[in-house]
C-alpha cells in the first residue's frame, strides 16, 4: 500500500502544550509508531524534575505517601518504579533506547493491608508517568475469567482483558483461578490467556495479581510461567497497633467524625485487644469496629430525645461508644 | 464502463483512501471512544451495496477504556476472516440517537472482485436492472479464500 498522503495529527512533533499526558501517547506507544517521543509533550525535558512537573506524577506519589500509613517497603518500591520510569523518559528524549519494562506485580498481604487501595493509585501513578494509557482499574476475581463450560472461559477472559487495556487489570485472590485439584478445572485456561496477554501487549496493561501471601506463593510454584512474568512482588506487612490508630483517626475524619480524649485512649486499648482475636483484618477490622461504634454513638444520641444536639456532639465519638464492644468484655 | 478504476468498493468513512494503516485506525477507534461510542466488528463474503447487515465478529465491545481492546478483536478476525471484508462500526447510544454513527473498511480481499449491471427485459420494452456482486459466483464455502 502507498504511503499516506496525509498528515496523522499527533504523530510528527506532539505539541509541547500537551497538558494531558494520557491524551496523544497512544499515537506514539503503538507498537508500529516509528518516532517514540515520550508518552506526552515531555520530548524537551531533560531533567527529572521536567518530568515529574509534566506529568505531575509527583503529586499522587507525595500523596500516596501522605495518605498511605505503613508499608514502607511498599511505597519504597512504587518510588523505584516511579524513578525507573522517569529515567526511562529522559534517556527517550536524549535519543536512547528505554525498552517498556515489564510493570506486572502480585500484592501478597494479609487481608486488609490495602493492597486494593495501592493498585488503585498504582494505577494513577502508572497513568500519570504515561506508562498505562487511560489509567482505570478494572478489578475482577475468579468469577469474572473462568466461565462454567468448555469454551466459555476464552471470551469471558478477552472480554475482560479488552475492558482493562489501557489501564491496570487487578486479579483479587488470583490464587483461586489454578485449582489443582480439579485437572479438568478451565481456570487454567484463563491463566494461558492472561499469560499471553501479559507477555505481547505489555504496553497496553499491567496485571496485578492479589492474595494473601502462602496461597499466592503456593500458586506461583505450581505456574512457574506466571511467577517469571511478573518483575514485582511486593509484600505487604501487617500493620503495628500504632499505624492502626493513625488510619482510624484518618478514617474518621473522612467521615467527619472526630474521638473525644477518651475515645482516642478506648482505640488505644481496644486494638491490641482486636489484634489477638481471630478473623484479625487489619484496616478492614478497624473500620469495622469504628462503624459499630457509630452505631452506638447514634443510639446514645437517639436516647436524648428532647434535647437539641450540637454539631459537636454529632461528630464526637465518646470512649463508651468503644468500650462496649464485645472486645472488652 | 469502468466507473471505479481502482476496482476497489467505496462503502462507509475514508474508503477513497489508501487503507488505514492500524495505527490510523487505533486514533479513529480511541476518537469514537472519547466521543463515548461503542465499537463493534462486522465481516461479510458479499460486500453487495444493500448487504446492509453483516454478520458480527463477536459481541459489540461496550464500556472498552482504549482502543487496544477493539484492535484486538480487529486482530483475531483478519486472522479468522483474512480473505473477508471487515469493517469497525460506532454505536451511539446516546438516546434519541441510538444507530451506528461511524462505519469503516478494515480489511478487504486482496482480489476485489466488484459489481456487475444485470439488465432483465420485461413485458414491453421495459428493462429491470440489478446490481450484481461478483463474489457471491463462487460457492460459500469457497469466498474470502485468497
Amino acid at each position: 500500500m502507498a504511503a499516506p498522503l496525509y498528515q496523522i495529527p499527533g504523530q510528527q512533533a506532539p505539541s509541547p502544550a500537551a497538558s494531558d499526558p494520557g491524551v496523544d501517547c497512544m499515537t506514539n506507544a503503538r507498537p508500529d509508531g516509528a518516532a517514540n517521543t515520550g508518552p506526552d509533550g515531555a520530548a524537551s525535558a531533560l531533567t527529572v524534575s521536567d518530568v515529574l512537573a509534566q506529568s505531575r506524577a509527583y503529586a499522587v506519589i507525595d500523596e500516596l505517601e501522605r495518605d498511605l500509613i505503613g508499608l514502607a517497603p511498599v511505597k519504597g518500591r512504587i518510588r523505584d518504579i516511579a524513578a525507573l520510569l522517569v529515567i526511562d523518559k529522559l534517556r527517550t528524549n536524549m535519543g536512547l533506547q528505554a525498552h517498556a519494562p515489564s510493570l506486572h506485580m502480585s500484592f501478597t498481604g494479609n487481608p486488609g493491608t490495602g493492597k486494593t487501595t495501592v493498585a488503585l493509585r498504582m494505577a494513577e501513578i502508572l497513568h500519570r508517568l504515561g506508562y498505562v494509557r487511560k489509567g482505570h482499574m478494572v478489578a475482577v476475581t475468579r468469577d469474572d475469567l473462568v466461565g462454567q463450560y468448555i469454551g466459555h472461559t476464552a471470551p469471558k477472559t478477552k472480554e475482560v482483558l479488552k475492558k482493562a487495556m489501557g489501564g491496570v487489570l487487578f486479579i483479587d485472590e488470583a490464587y483461586y483461578l489454578y485449582r489443582p485439584e480439579n485437572e479438568r478445572d478451565y481456570g487454567q485456561e484463563a491463566i494461558e490467556i492472561l499469560l499471553q496477554v501479559m507477555e505481547n501487549q505489555r504496553d497496553d496493561l499491567v496485571v496485578i495479581l492479589a492474595g494473601y501471601k502462602d496461597r499466592m506463593d503456593a500458586f506461583f510454584r505450581s505456574n512457574p510461567g506466571m511467577s517469571s512474568r511478573i518483575a514485582h512482588h511486593l509484600d505487604f506487612p501487617d500493620y503495628l497497633p500504632e499505624d492502626l490508630q493513625q488510619i482510624a483517626q484518618r478514617m474518621l475524619q473522612q467521615m467527619q467524625y472526630r474521638l473525644s480524649d477518651s475515645g482516642v485512649a478506648a482505640l488505644h486499648d481496644y486494638i491490641p485487644l482486636r489484634m489477638r482475636q481471630p478473623h484479625f483484618a487489619n484496616a478492614r477490622s478497624i473500620r469495622n469496629a469504628l462503624d459499630r461504634a457509630r452505631l452506638r454513638q447514634a443510639n446514645r444520641l437517639f436516647a436524648e430525645k428532647g434535647r437539641q444536639l450540637t454539631r459537636d456532639e454529632l461528630m464526637t465519638i465518646e470512649g463508651e461508644d468503644l468500650r462496649a464492644s464485645r472486645v472488652f468484655s | 464502463m469502468m466507473t471505479n478504476p481502482v476496482g476497489r468498493i467505496t462503502q462507509g468513512q475514508f474508503s477513497y483512501l489508501p487503507d488505514l494503516t492500524d495505527a490510523e485506525i487505533s486514533l479513529q477507534i480511541e476518537y469514537g471512544l472519547g466521543k463515548g461510542y461503542a465499537w463493534s466488528v462486522e465481516y461479510t463474503d458479499d460486500p453487495h451495496p444493500r448487504n446492509t447487515y453483516w454478520e458480527m465478529f463477536g459481541i459489540p465491545l461496550f464500556d472498552l477504556k482504549d482502543a487496544a481492546g477493539v484492535m484486538m478483536e480487529v486482530q483475531s478476525c483478519r486472522k479468522t476472516f483474512p480473505g473477508h471484508y471487515i469493517r469497525l462500526m460506532a454505536f451511539d447510544s446516546t438516546r434519541g440517537v441510538e444507530s451506528i454513527v461511524m462505519s469503516f473498511i478494515v480489511n478487504r480481499p486482496d482480489e476485489e472482485p466488484g459489481f456487475g449491471l444485470r439488465r432483465q427485459e420485461s413485458h414491453g420494452r421495459t428493462i429491470r436492472y440489478t446490481v450484481h456482486s461478483y463474489a457471491t459466483d463462487l460457492p460459500e464455502a469457497e469466498r474470502g479464500t485468497r
